[in-house]
Order: structure tokens, then sequence, then C-alpha cells
């Protein structure tokens, strides 16, 4: 059964613009398997932060319906977690209590959560631990690098064990490297655990070594104008990124995007050169 | 000496300067001590009427306070309704800055009508110049809150309440803090303005008799006291603001 399902999803932010008919996404349709990791890739102002409203319920649609686990999406969907391009983390909270923050605040935990705080503690740190935060549990998160404060912060999303993850461009203020590293991370969490992983990016190389399927968005109105599955064997390592066979899906990507500027014509490139 | 012991001390070498400077002018000058008194007879004049200026120095030291108190609390209710609401921000908001244009002091006569003399009009007074500072600081730290970071715990269910206790007010105690140091200061302002004109007690009432009788080492040694209350109160929150929230002023000592 699918997990997620998007039927003729059309989404305009209000009425105004819905008057005009101008939509941030239109006709969205999809389906998402259980455990599936998802990439959606696109320009900047394409509608992917949009689709991401959308699957957890911050919005309702103007048309069309969203299914998730079987049921209409009518409002926010606490099985999800969030992580965006910011980590958002709480300056005046440790790393391990920013981590502990969802529980405080979404049932079953927030009733439980004073009692059974040592429980959840002994949690959030086998989490941090896993990403490879072991001993920064008590640092505050200005006194981590920004790829350490990414990983918390996905730790954050992952804490109430969340049967989906939603990623919105995560690692785009990040250098290439911490980058990979975090790249490897979320592939081995999502690896161990199996929850639904909707990864917005416009990194093709990201997109293409993490999902299972990668769908390509079209800028403004939002559409989908590709579909891939990516048949790469997992587990993938990162040497991959750099065969012949991910380069190709990575360049078939790209050329739904839009067309690739050409360089100039030969006699004025050379000129280029020359001067 | 290092450079962070010389910040340290550079305000008092600076105080100790702008002293001799002003013994020296005085003395050099023969300027009339009726005029404009030396540091050395301002000091005199402290021990000599020490007993004096301490009993005004308390009555304005627990009127301010009183006043202080008030605008903490009302300044703290009204910052967190304008802050948590943006119906409740558009509505006051221009009121509040209309009301803060007026000169404190006007108001000071009409409590006299209502309350009488004394301590009535000088912590009101106190307390009306004192508390917008708070309500706009704690508004502020309310109202800045990532749009991100608001999805992150609506979806998972958060309520209005949920946000705001678990970061809108954390968030605003830096503003909060910085607030308390202005509000302190312009409360002494307050009740200093209102003793002046409506009590028969405090470092204002001392100021305005010591003037009128020519004692002007007594009205600079009411402005010395009330000078150094409120600096001492300004230190005193500077320093609870560093145990506190210690985490907004990581930039100064190298987090």
């Amino acid at each position: 059964m699918n997990f997620v399902e998007f039927q003729e999803v059309w989404l305009a932010y209000n009425d105004e613009l819905l008057a005009k008919q101008q939509f941030a996404v239109e006709d969205i349709t999809l389906a998402v398997d259980r455990g599936e990791f998802v990439a959606i890739v696109g320009p900047s102002g394409c509608g992917k932060s949009t689709f991401m409203k959308l699957a957890t319920g911050l919005r309702r649609p103007s048309k069309g319906t969203v299914l998730v686990d079987g049921r209409e999406v009518a409002g926010p969907l606490k099985i999800t977690g969030m992580a965006f391009q910011s980590s958002s983390l709480l300056p005046w909270r440790t790393t391990l209590a920013n981590v502990l923050l969802p529980l405080e605040i979404v049932e079953p935990h927030r009733s439980q959560f004073r009692a059974q705080r040592a429980m959840y503690e002994e949690k959030g740190r086998k989490l941090l631990q896993s990403v490879g935060l072991g001993g920064y549990e008590d640092k505050f998160p200005w006194q981590l690098s920004g790829g350490m404060q990414q990983r918390a912060s996905i730790c954050r999303a992952l804490i109430h064990e969340p049967k989906m993850l939603l990623l919105d461009e995560p690692f785009g203020a990040l250098d290439a490297f911490t980058r990979e590293e975090l790249w490897c991370i979320l592939r081995d969490l999502h690896a161990a655990q199996r929850f639904n992983v909707i990864l917005v990016t416009h990194d093709l190389r990201e997109a293409v070594f993490l999902a299972d399927t990668v769908y390509v968005m079209s800028r403004s109105p939002g559409r989908i104008v590709a579909k891939k599955a990516i048949a790469l064997p997992r587990p993938r390592e990162l040497e991959l990124t750099y065969s012949k066979e991910f380069t190709d899906i990575v360049l078939e990507l790209r050329e739904h995007i839009g067309a690739i500027r050409r360089p100039l014509t030969s006699s004025t490139g050379a000129a280029e050169l020359a001067s | 000496m290092t450079v962070q012991r010389r910040e340290r001390y550079a305000p008092w070498a600076l105080l100790v300067l702008v002293l001799i400077v002003w013994e020296l002018l005085c003395r050099g000058f023969g300027v009339s001590e009726f005029v404009f008194p030396a540091p050395s007879a301002i000091a005199a004049k402290l021990v000599e009427q020490g007993p004096l200026i301490a009993a005004h120095a308390w009555r304005t030291f627990w009127v301010t306070m009183v006043g202080f108190a008030l605008s903490i609390v009302v300044g703290t209710l009204l910052g967190f309704l304008v802050g948590s609401s943006r119906l409740a921000y558009a509505a006051m908001y221009p009121l509040m800055t209309g009301f803060n244009a007026l000169p404190k002091a006007a108001f000071v006569p009409i409590l006299v009508v209502w309350f009488g003399i004394g301590v009535g009009p000088a912590v009101l007074t106190a307390f009306l110049i004192s508390f917008f500072p708070i309500t706009v600081n704690i508004a502020t730290g309310l109202a800045t809150l990532e749009p991100e970071l608001e999805d992150v715990l609506r979806v998972l269910g958060a309520r209005r309440w949920d946000v705001l206790v678990k970061v809108g007010l954390p968030r605003a105690m830096p503003y909060f803090y910085a607030s308390l140091k202005v509000a302190i200061t312009l409360a002494f302002v307050g009740t200093t303005v209102s003793e002046m004109t409506a009590a028969n007690e405090g470092i204002g009432y001392l100021l305005i008799s010591a003037g009128s009788s020519m004692q002007m080492g007594l009205a600079f040694a009411g402005l010395v006291v009330v000078g150094a209350m409120a600096m001492a109160m300004y230190e005193l929150f500077a320093w609870i603001e560093q145990r506190t929230t210690a985490w907004a002023h990581r930039g100064t000592h190298g987090g």
C-alpha cells in the first residue's frame, strides 16, 4: 500500500491568488511506498517547500487530496519530523535538551516526560551518538560547528520516532565535505530505521545518492516534470558518486531542469580564452 | 596590564580624572561654592549632612522600587499581550508609542489631584516612565520567531501557548533584562521629578529645598546619591543578566 499519496493536488497560498488562478504547485500526483526515500529536486522557487507543507498537513490543498498512511491529511501530522537548512536550535538549551524538545510537546511523550525523563535522556544520547555527536550532548548549539548543528537538528526531527522525515535543503548551508559526511549519516539512519524520507534539495548528486525515487519539479508554477527511479544498489558508498552510471543519471535529471547553458560559439569562445 | 583589566578600571580612572579636573577648575578660577561647588565641597557636605541625605535617599529608593516593581508586572503582561497576538500588536502599538512620547513630568500635577502630595504621585510617575521599554522589549522578543522552528513545533501539535513558553519567553529574556537596565534608571528619574513638586521627602524634595536656600553643596550631594543608586541598580541587573542569559552574550567572552 502507498504510504504517501498526492492525487491531483493544487495549492494557491490565499484566496486572492486562487481567484487569479496562480498556484504555487499544480496538479501533483505521486505515490510513495512505505519506507521509500524520495527526493524532490528543482530550481529555487519551484514550490518544493510548498510540497513539504502539504505533506505535513501544515497547508491544506486548494484542490485534490493528500493521503498519508491511507487517511486524508486534515491537520498537522504528528508522525512527521522536519529539519531545515537553518538548524534553528535554541541557544539556551544544550544539544541534548534541544533534541528532546519535541518530546515535551508531542503526545504521548508529553504527559510522561517529567516522570520518564531519565529514559528519554538516555534515548536522546543514543541518537546523538549514532550521528557522531557523542560527547557533545551537554554543549550548547553555538559551541558546535555548522555540520554538527545540522546533525543535532536531524536528531531533533527523529527523536519521537516519526514515520516520515521531511528535510528541506538540510545540507544546503554546509561545505561540500561536511555535506557528503551527512549524506552517509542520513543514509545509515534510513537504512537502520526504515522511515519514509522526503528530501527537498537542489543538489542533484545528493538526490541521486540518497533517494530511491527522484522527482523533478519545474519552476513556477510548480509541476512535476519527471520521475526517475534510482536503481543503484544499496548500500551506496561515496565512491559511487564518481562512477559513470551515477553521473549519467545526474546528467539526465539535469536536462529536465532546463537547458544547460552551452558554451558560446566557437569563435567568441576562442577569443575569450585568448584574452 | 591586560586588555581586560584595563577595560575594567577605565571607567574609574575616567571618573577620578574628571573629579580632579573639576576640582582644579573650581580652585583655579576661585568659583564660589554658591555657584558651582568643587568635588571636595560636595564630599564634605555628604559627610556633614549624611543622616539627612540618607533618610531622603532611602525614601527615594523604596518609592522607586515600588514603582519599578509595578512597571515590571504591568510591562511584562502588556508585552506578553502585544507580542503574542498580531491584532493586539496592531491595535496597541501606535497608542503606546503616542503615550510614551508624552512628558511624564506633565502627569505629576494630575496625579497630585488624584492622590495628594507624597508617595502616590512618585510611585506612579516612576511606573509611567519605566514600563514602556519593558513592554516593547518583551513584545519584540516574543514576536521574533523563526518560521521554520514554528513549523517544526506546529507539526508536532504544539499550541500557541507551548510555542510561547518553550521558545518565545526564553528568547525574550535577554531583551527583558536589557530593558530592566534602561527602566530602572528611568524609574529614578520619574521618582525624583515627582518629588521635586509633589513631596515633602525624598531626594527630589531635598534638591528643591537645597536649591531654594542656595545650599548648592547639598543639592549636588543629592544628585550624586541618586546617580549612585541608579548606577548600583543598573549594575545589579547587568550582573543578573550575565548570570541568567549567558547564551545571548556568547560573543563577548569567546564562546
